[in-house]
């Protein structure tokens, strides 16, 4: 589903933020990314979900060379990702209900099909009575989760979420590793971005470590919590 | 029922929205009144020319000894004895009396003013006959005569009018392309203003015609808005020079307002300009974003 290959990528003539990296992600698996702020996990992620691309190598996701492919296939590849940004992203002037409709306003659903869908969805995640709230009436936390239930309305094949944990508190950063669980079982693969160590400690699955721009090693978060007496990255 | 979506990108609250339907408001109002020139101009040079192609006017200077009435007479029997003279057609006294008094005032003009007598000829076309071959046979029976040709200087003015008229076309012309510049200024300035929204919206799978679709809405509605407001003291100005145009009293002072056709053609304007303003945005939109991941 995602394949890096060498990878390098910098931003204008600066230097390089990703060093050779190369891995492959296969469908219906949850990884987390794992490493110190400012080792690339961001930059990583900005590949994967195709606001960029990579200087050198090659990005082959959902089987389309990503170096090759031109804007308008882009479209296509774009909306089988759900990304939930660790600024949430949300558009100030949109309601809840707006801004969790936009994927579906964008790929030119009907507007009926919409409404119902997104009370659904917010319900969901809890959020049933701030359907129609602005971003700016909304706390950190219940906009994270307007930002997830964004990212998962077109039911996406790929979830990227770059550390949707960040303002949380432990029992609802916990309650959203459900929810990502949740998803990942009826098949969408899940890549979440942290730098949280006890999350992953209590939510053990396998880890990407990026380090200083390069990934050192694809392990299991279970070695990765033994090895390192519950320090991640 | 389902309810509209709302705007994605808040282009409204942008600066360049406040202020562009009033360039728009300023660009059709111009447009209108220049066009307007384009129409008077147009309608007065057809006129001039259809008006007084092939018609001389023959100048009777009153002679001592010779009564005017029977210089008439003579001058209508040798224009009627010329081949190529269509009709003669001897101008009142009342009506040469009354293009004085414009000048002088009614009652201003004194009994003993030697005023000529005039004789309009229409010439068939292509007779050959001009101002002056008629002058130098008519002289030889009539002394103190002058024929004049009005096409000449008719035709010098329409030259000066339609020299005018395209003037007043170029200036349409380059209302137009402000007008462009200003959506493509306005257009470039919004993609930036808003770029963190439509890279998310690129994120999310928006193609780039949606996003254009934003700006092409936008810009429709300002060009529309600001028509309106442009038309409406354009319309107000016109009606005011259609007053003081009545108050000349001149044969020359055109009406070609009065014309429905002409009042149709003006009232497009804004819905041009909303249309030119939503074209140049969607291309100017799509060109941008096409340089965008």
């Amino acid at each position: 589903m995602v394949r890096f290959e060498n990878v390098g990528m910098r931003y204008g003539m600066g230097p390089e933020v990703l060093h050779d990296v190369t891995f492959e992600i296969n469908p219906g698996e949850f990884r987390y990314l794992v490493g110190p702020s400012g080792c690339g996990k961001t930059s990583l992620l900005r590949l994967m979900f195709l606001a960029q691309r990579p200087s050198r190598g090659l990005i082959s996701m959902f089987g389309s060379d990503v170096m090759v492919a031109k804007r308008g296939e882009l479209v296509g590849l774009r909306r089988k990702i759900g990304v939930v940004f660790q600024d949430y992203r949300l558009l100030d002037h949109l309601s809840a209900l707006d801004n969790v409709a936009l994927p579906l306003r964008v790929a030119g659903a009907k507007e009926s099909e919409i409404q119902a869908h997104v009370y659904e969805l917010l319900a969901w995640v809890g959020l049933a009575d701030h359907i129609h709230a602005l971003p700016d009436s909304l706390s950190g936390g219940q906009k994270q989760r307007v930002a997830i239930a964004r990212a998962v309305i077109t039911r996406p094949r790929l979830l990227l979420a770059d550390e949707p944990t960040g303002n949380l508190d432990e029992a609802l950063g916990q309650r959203l590793i459900r929810l990502f669980e949740e998803l990942n079982r009826i098949g969408t693969t899940v890549i979440i971005a942290t730098h949280n160590k006890s999350l992953v400690v209590r939510n053990p699955h396998p880890t990407l470590a990026l380090v200083s721009g390069e990934i050192r090693t694809e392990k299991s978060s279970e070695k990765t919590a033994k090895n390192t007496n519950g320090k991640v990255g | 029922m389902a309810r509209r979506a709302p705007a994605v990108l808040a282009l409204g609250r942008d600066a360049p929205s406040r202020f562009l339907p009033w360039v728009f408001a300023l660009m059709v109002y111009l447009a209108v009144l220049a066009l307007t020139g384009v129409l008077i101009l147009h309608s007065a040079v057809d006129r001039w020319q259809r008006g007084e192609v092939g018609t001389l006017t023959l100048q009777l200077m009153p002679q001592e000894n010779e009564s005017a009435g029977a210089r008439i007479v003579l001058a209508e029997d040798i224009l009627g004895g010329i081949e190529g003279v269509l009709a003669v057609r001897v101008v009142p006294q009342s009506e040469s009396l009354a293009l004085i008094e414009r000048w002088l005032g009614v009652g201003n003009v004194p009994d003993d003013l030697p005023l000529p007598r005039l004789i309009d000829i229409d010439i068939a076309p292509g007779s050959g006959i001009n101002a002056e071959s008629l002058e130098r046979r008519l002289a030889e029976s009539l002394p103190g005569i002058s024929v004049d040709d009005a096409k000449e200087w008719l035709d010098r003015l329409a030259d000066f009018g339609r020299s005018l008229e395209l003037l007043a076309i170029a200036v349409v012309i380059l209302i137009g392309l402000a007008a462009v510049a200003t959506v493509v200024f306005t257009t470039r300035m919004g993609l930036s203003i808003h770029r963190n929204v439509i890279e998310l919206l690129h994120l999310i799978g928006a193609r780039d015609r949606y996003v254009a679709a934003q700006f092409q809405r936008q810009a429709m509605m300002l060009g529309l808005r600001g028509g309106v407001i442009g038309i409406a003291f354009a319309v107000a100005t016109l009606y005011g020079l259609r007053h003081v145009a009545g108050r000349l009293d001149t044969p020359l002072a055109p009406d070609v307002l009065v014309a429905h056709w002409a009042w149709a053609l003006l009232a497009a304007v804004p819905i041009i300009t909303a249309l030119i303003a939503m074209i140049t945005a969607r291309v100017t939109a799509l060109r941008e974003l096409g340089k965008m991941m």
